[in-house]
């Protein structure tokens, strides 16, 4: 039998995957898995299966995903804790044709840049938003966030979540939606395959809503886990995340074509 | 020549963005300098030339939006008044360490805090020194009359390309409000999209095929990186005062006594140098038209011609007279005047205190 060289495999029929050419090879900086490296996965697939490379521009403010220009391979702006849907604002304005999106933490979206998401939301800006949501702040050492659960325990709140003095978790995305200016509103999820399908399909739509010039922003959170943050095993993290998350934000589209999904 | 209107400072502003080619203003109204934005919206300069104007929802979304458009290589503005100033800073120190170019007026009010609605000087310190974090620097050109105010945007945005660097308009509610006879520079055009691609490779325009990415950042967490950039910054600061120190001397030829003023101050101060003249006493005025650069060197060749002493009158508690003190490096005796929290001072009020602060004793 003659022997099967690598060129013999290595062809083009036999492709089934492919990593995105605007994903760069560098290694990703996030924990060993952590949803925050698929997200920038289909994202960029995402782009790239539009052919929208050449027109796009990204946003990332202070977060883990601070580094995003790092791993995204299109032209990238760095943005300070929490302005990035003013930034964006601002690139879009003086490109209205050029696509432009942000991809924001929970504590970025959710907390300190709680202004800038409602006014950009409710002005309409034709942007998208990838909003990550992980209940947690990664980046410095997994402190409470806007979006952490009742009772849930981070570094700042040792003893869990008191909501007495501590404030409920806030439900950016559900508030978003009643705005006039958002035209697509929805929460996914990145940890199982066929989560990532669905969430593409979302993104895919988002950006196909801006590249149409749809009336207003589309805004994609993606719940998320920090394993890091919970001091969990990723494995344990995502589980948690199901068990714990999801009932509190529930998966699914929120608002589609400017109304709200009954 | 131009075309000549009468015109509040803060009007003058705005129609020189319009017509300097800007693409976009973005600002939050407060007084006294919510005519920049009240005029820009009354005037449709989208009409005009394409040029964007938004009102933002706070002064920190406005200078964020500023630092988004800069990075994509196009000409853009905003302007606010003390307090919406200090909101900006932590954007303005993104601006200055990612490299962007921008211009931004500050029609400075008394403080602190809340402080008064009326015209002051008292922001020199954050103006000049920095404001927000970081090592880093900023152009500040300090317009003395509404023509000034109208020339310094065309000003500001040349340095602010050549150096990729934020200009401050650092003005104050004398100048903003009064109104002056003004001469328009005609209309510059509006750079287009494919113009601004060729010219500036360094902004975000899309990333075309087998290019490399642009990235728009001030971050490096390399630490080695990080003082190198920041080395490059403090080498292109030294090219600016090498070559962009702009400052008007008046009857400075023979004079035995020196006031340093900017702004309304300086014209303040050069009605107390005619009062003096009269009088006899040889008094001149160094008036400062970039507060960085500092005019250290001319200030110094000015000593060597023996001054006697130096009067720094500027609208604080005394904040500029440092820079005076550390120019003239203790040739001659160099002292503050200057009333604040809002009041100015009276020609009168400088001439008495040249006379007792610096020529009495
Ligand atoms: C003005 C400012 N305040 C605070 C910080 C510190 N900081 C950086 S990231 C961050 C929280 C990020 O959390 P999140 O947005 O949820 O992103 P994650 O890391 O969880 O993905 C904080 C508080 C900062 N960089 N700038
Ligand atoms: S700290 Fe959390 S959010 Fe950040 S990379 Fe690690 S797991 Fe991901
Ligand atoms: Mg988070």
């Amino acid at each position: 039998m003659a022997e099967i060289t690598f060129e013999d495999i290595v062809k083009p029929e036999n492709l089934v995957y492919k990593k995105t050419d605007l994903m760069t090879d560098k290694a990703l900086s996030y924990c060993p898995g952590c949803g925050h490296g698929t997200a920038h996965r289909i994202v960029m697939e995402i782009i790239e299966e539009l052919g929208l490379e050449e027109k796009t521009i990204g946003v990332a403010p202070v977060g883990c995903s601070v580094l995003a220009y790092e791993f995204m391979n299109i032209d990238m702006t760095q943005a300070a804790h929490g302005r990035a849907p003013a930034v964006a604002t601002g690139i879009k304005r003086v490109y209205p044709d050029k696509i432009v999106f942000t991809y924001q933490g929970d504590g970025d979206l959710a907390a300190i840049g709680t202004a800038e998401t409602i006014h950009a939301c409710n002005r309409g800006e034709k942007i998208v938003i990838i909003f990550v949501n992980n209940g947690i702040y990664g980046m410095t050492g997994g402190q409470m966030a806007p979006t952490t659960l009742p009772g849930m325990k981070s570094s700042t709140s040792p003893f869990g979540r008191d909501v007495e003095s501590m404030g409920n978790p806030l439900k950016m995305t559900e508030l978003v939606a009643q705005l006039p200016g958002t035209y697509f509103v929805t929460r996914q999820a990145v940890h199982t395959p066929a989560a990532v399908r669905r969430a593409k399909k979302s993104i895919r739509k988002a950006f196909e809503n801006q590249v149409n010039k749809k009336p207003g922003i589309s805004f994609v959170e993606i719940v998320s886990n920090c394993n890091s943050g919970w001091k969990m095993t990723p494995t344990d993290s995502n589980k948690w995340m199901e068990d714990n998350m999801f009932p509190f934000y529930p998966l699914g589209d929120i608002k589609v074509d400017g109304q709200l999904v009954k | 020549m131009g075309e000549l209107k009468l015109m509040k400072g803060n009007e003058a502003l705005a129609e020189a963005a319009i017509r300097a080619g800007a693409d976009a203003y973005f600002g939050y109204p407060i007084t006294p300098q919510s005519e920049v934005i009240e005029y820009l919206m009354a005037e449709k300069p989208y009409d005009r030339t394409g040029m964007v104007v938004l009102q933002a929802e706070s002064e920190i979304a406005a200078i964020n939006m500023v630092y988004g458009a800069a990075g994509a290589g196009k000409r853009v503005l905003t302007s606010s008044s003390s307090p919406g100033v200090s909101l900006k800073q932590e954007g303005i120190s993104y601006i200055a360490g990612s490299e962007l170019p921008c211009v931004y007026a500050n029609v400075v009010r008394g403080g602190p805090g809340l402080g008064t609605i009326q015209p002051s000087q008292a922001d020199y310190f954050q103006s000049t020194k920095g404001g927000g974090h970081g090592d880093y620097k900023q152009i500040v050109l300090a317009p003395a009359s509404v023509q000034e105010m109208s020339d310094f945007v065309k000003l500001g945005f040349d340095l602010a390309f050549q150096y990729r660097i934020p200009v401050l308009i650092l003005s104050d509610g004398v100048i903003g409000q009064m109104m002056e006879k003004v001469e328009l520079f005609d209309q510059i055009p509006r750079l287009t999209d494919e113009e601004v691609a060729e010219k500036y490779p360094w902004a975000t325009t899309g990333k075309k095929k087998g290019t490399e990415r642009r990235i728009i950042t001030s971050l490096d967490l390399d630490s080695n990186k990080m003082e190198e950039h920041n080395l490059h910054l403090q080498r292109k600061y030294k090219t600016i005062v090498e070559n962009e120190v702009r400052y008007e001397l008046i009857d400075c030829d023979d004079a035995e006594y020196i006031i340093v003023a900017y702004g309304s101050s300086a014209r303040i101060s050069q009605k107390a140098v005619q009062m003096a003249r009269k009088k006899g006493i040889k008094v001149g005025l160094f008036r400062l038209i970039t507060l960085f650069p500092f005019p250290a060197k001319q200030m110094q060749e000015l000593c060597k011609k023996g001054v006697k002493g130096w009067l720094a009158v500027e609208m604080s508690a005394g904040q500029m007279v440092e820079d005076v003190m550390l120019s003239v490096k203790g040739c001659a005796k160099v002292e503050h005047f200057g009333r604040f929290g809002g009041i100015v001072h009276t020609p009168e009020e400088v001439l008495r205190a040249l006379e007792e602060k610096i020529i009495g004793d």
